[in-house]
């Protein structure tokens, strides 16, 4: 019982899957590297709870921020399936 | 029956259990090898059993655990079959001796689940196959792509594997009282009943109950000092007073006069150790003794901060060269994280794509519980040596640093000889014992002591697992079924991988017992291999229809022996390219590896047309099928 897309929904779909993939990429990006890495020294001079911020970002947020994209990817992905009529079953 | 269920009341017997030795402590004062033998007894006791119950002779059932393991216990399986020895042991000891450099670690090995998540993840699931090699093999035609594919997944996990042996070594030498060697063959018991018996259907299932004991036995430490020091069980909030409070206190010894003659007396030696250098008569193993010495007389004698620095010493961000190797680190652990074939292939163990992507989640947050500690366990850590070994008596010095001599990790010498351990006293060879002596530092009950034992045993023991049928499967499945003999018969193919998994364990504990450099230094290297060989194949593999075979080729072996050589050469030859340290070899390897393949491809002809439909279709996921048809290989069984 295969559902096939039509070319258009496949290209809606891959734009979707493309335009989703780029924004968590960039946000991964600028979390890791820039603020973990390159600006931790002027945003350790910021402290919050005895933390200072570069350091929280790059030993504690980073990693939390990391979850979230990829369940925020997991449950948009995972519902545009079932908006494009996608409905996989598990292997018998 | 109810996975849920079975998983649950075998929580609350662990925490049962490790409640009543911790009473039986308390009350009958039950000695301390009795306590390590009971915590390594159960639980290797529970993987054997689980690996007896689970075992099969069934392809896919052997290969990917019948592709039938629910999101949420693949995460859990991939959480402990990623965390190793690196992550439990050694990170946290990282951590709190080099400060912020650390935590390329923390980034590192977390953030690369974001490039697996959104490249790899679901797309290796849509393909339906059994190893990594595999894949390359089917994607790009021919075998000399699965052939390279099996030398890099073998490089790649060996090296790995002999880091979590020697992990092995170290908590069973030091906490039975076993010699290191032996130590190592007595672990790699528990690896092999699982993996041999059942494949990867008894891996995932044992790795699921190692990964409850390894989570449980990191944060029960941390979250009992932070209740002593603060009052709030939640040490992931409140150590960042305590990064304040070990800052001032380095500080302060720093300048402690007692702490500055220490200091002094170490220079001394350290210069009447160079005099004796210079005599050109010293033979050779003489010298290198005596240069070793120097080197921990050097280090020693190195003040702990310099002067007018306050909040620095530790949190200081690294510049220049500096940030440069720790963005470089950063990027190779999270490409090699998306790109090492163990934790790649456990993506095909899921029922559907929905389910890869929902076990990608599932496997970082609980992957995120023990990372998002560490640092807070690095501080305590600190916290716990500043405050109650330094200034302490030498004569009444704890048990435990005379148990842990043996080991070499760390030695206490009273260097003045005014029995008072100074800070420069504390002499660390490696930081690998950390995690596992803060409890006792801490003088936390030993039953927490037992309890981080048999976490750490834990988290190597089911990465090696995870290894070791990597390894076994490249060769048995890819190696010698798909190339050399492909008429063979299950039964013998299933023969080979488990000769294999026993000739591979024994090798890597053989190797192990040269131990050759620190748990997170060889593991960093097996990280820069895999990144550099397969992420980039992978990808272009799976996003570019147009990459072919000979691009793949090329791409692979470019990026692969740009790696090695890098490694090698400035290990030991003294090669630099922007200084950049060996630990960050990939940071070369992973883009010439993709530039390698988009030349080389579009130099060669275009792939088949049916393989670049198949690329595309792929992207989409299909209702009511799983992989595409016609892509699994059938297996007679």
């Amino acid at each position: 019982m295969l559902t096939q897309l039509t070319q258009e929904q496949r290209e809606r779909y891959w734009k979707y899957n493309i335009r989703l993939t780029v924004i968590l990429l960039v946000i991964w990006f600028v979390v890791a590297y820039v603020l973990g890495g390159l600006l931790a020294g002027q945003l350790n001079k910021i402290v919050i709870l005895g933390f200072p911020l570069g350091y929280y970002i790059a030993a504690q947020g980073s990693l939390a921020i990391f979850v979230i994209e990829i369940a925020v990817y997991a449950r948009l992905m995972n519902k545009k399936d079932l908006e494009f009529g996608i409905r996989e079953e598990a292997t018998p | 029956m109810n996975l849920r269920k079975v998983f649950g009341l075998y929580t609350i017997s662990f925490i049962g259990v490790t409640i009543l030795i911790g009473l039986a402590e308390w009350l009958f004062d039950l000695p301390n090898r009795w306590i390590g033998w009971i915590f390594m007894g159960l639980s290797m006791g529970i993987y054997v059993v689980i690996g007896i119950v689970t075992r099969t002779s069934e392809a896919d059932q052997y290969y990917v655990a019948g592709r039938g393991v629910p999101a949420v216990f693949n995460g859990m399986a991939t959480g402990s079959d990623w965390m190793s020895a690196a992550s439990f042991i050694s990170m946290a000891g990282a951590l709190s001796a080099q400060g912020f450099g650390g935590l390329a670690y923390v980034m590192g090995w977390t953030g690369g689940y974001l490039l697996l998540a959104v490249f790899l993840g679901p797309y290796l699931r849509q393909f339906g196959r059994y190893t990594i090699p595999d894949f390359l093999g089917a994607r790009y035609g021919g075998n000399a792509p699965r052939v390279v594919g099996v030398v890099a997944a073998i490089l790649a996990s060996f090296t790995y594997l002999i880091a979590q042996v020697t992990g092995v070594g170290l908590i069973v030498s030091r906490f039975i009282g076993l010699p290191f060697q032996i130590g190592v063959f007595v672990g790699l018991i528990g690896v092999l009943f699982c993996s041999v018996l059942g494949g990867m259907r008894s891996v995932t299932w044992t790795q699921v109950a190692q990964y409850i004991i390894l989570i449980i036995s990191y944060l029960v430490p941390v979250v009992v000092l932070s209740f002593k020091l603060f009052a709030v069980p939640i040490p992931q909030l409140t150590y960042g007073q305590l990064l304040q409070r070990n800052n001032a206190r380095v500080i302060e010894l720093a300048r402690d006069p007692q702490n500055v003659a220490t200091r002094e007396a170490w220079a001394a030696e350290s210069k009447q150790l160079g005099e004796k250098l210079k005599d050109p008569a010293l033979p050779p193993a003489e010298k290198a003794k005596l240069e070793a010495a120097k080197k921990t007389a050097d280090g020693q004698a190195k003040p702990l901060v310099a002067p007018n620095d306050r909040i620095e010493n530790y949190l200081k961000v690294p510049t220049g060269t500096g940030m440069w190797n720790f963005l470089a680190l950063t990027f190779c652990l999270m490409v090699g994280t998306a790109g090492l074939p163990h934790i790649l292939t456990r993506y095909y163990t899921t029922p559907s794509v929905r389910q890869a992507r929902q076990s990608v989640a599932w496997s970082l947050l609980f992957i995120f519980l023990l990372y998002f500690t560490a640092p807070a366990y690095a501080s305590f850590a600190r916290h716990a040596v500043f405050h109650n070994l330094v200034g302490s008596n030498v004569s009444d010095l704890p048990r435990w640093v005379t148990l842990w001599a043996p080991a070499g990790l760390f030695s206490v010498v009273d260097k003045l000889g005014d029995g008072v351990v100074q800070l420069g006293d504390f002499v660390v060879k490696s930081t690998d014992f950390v995690v596992l002596a803060t409890p006792e530092i801490a003088g936390l009950p030993f039953v927490i002591t037992g309890l981080v034992m048999a976490g750490g045993l834990a988290a190597a023991l089911s990465t090696a697992d995870g290894l070791l049928l990597t390894i076994a499967n490249a060769i048995s499945h890819d190696l010698y079924y798909n190339v050399i003999n492909p008429k063979a018969s299950l039964m013998r193919r299933l023969t080979i991988t488990k000769v294999l998994l026993i000739v591979t364990a024994l090798i890597a504990a053989w190797t192990a017992t040269f131990r050759l450099a620190i748990i997170v230094e060889l593991v960093a290297w097996a990280f820069s291999l895999a990144a550099a060989s397969f992420f980039p194949a992978l990808v272009m593999g799976i996003w570019w229809k147009r990459a072919n075979k000979p691009g793949a080729l090329a791409g692979m072996i470019v990026g692969l022996g740009t790696t090695l050589y890098y490694m090698v050469g400035s290990r030991f030859f003294g090669v630099s390219w922007f200084g950049t340290t060996t630990i960050a070899s990939g940071v070369f390897g992973i883009p010439l590896g993709f530039l390698t393949i988009w030349i080389v491809s579009l130099l060669t002809h275009a792939p088949a047309k049916e393989m670049q439909d198949l690329v595309t279709e792929i992207r989409y996921p299909r209702s009511g099928g799983v992989a595409v048809p016609g892509t699994v290989v059938p297996m007679p069984s």
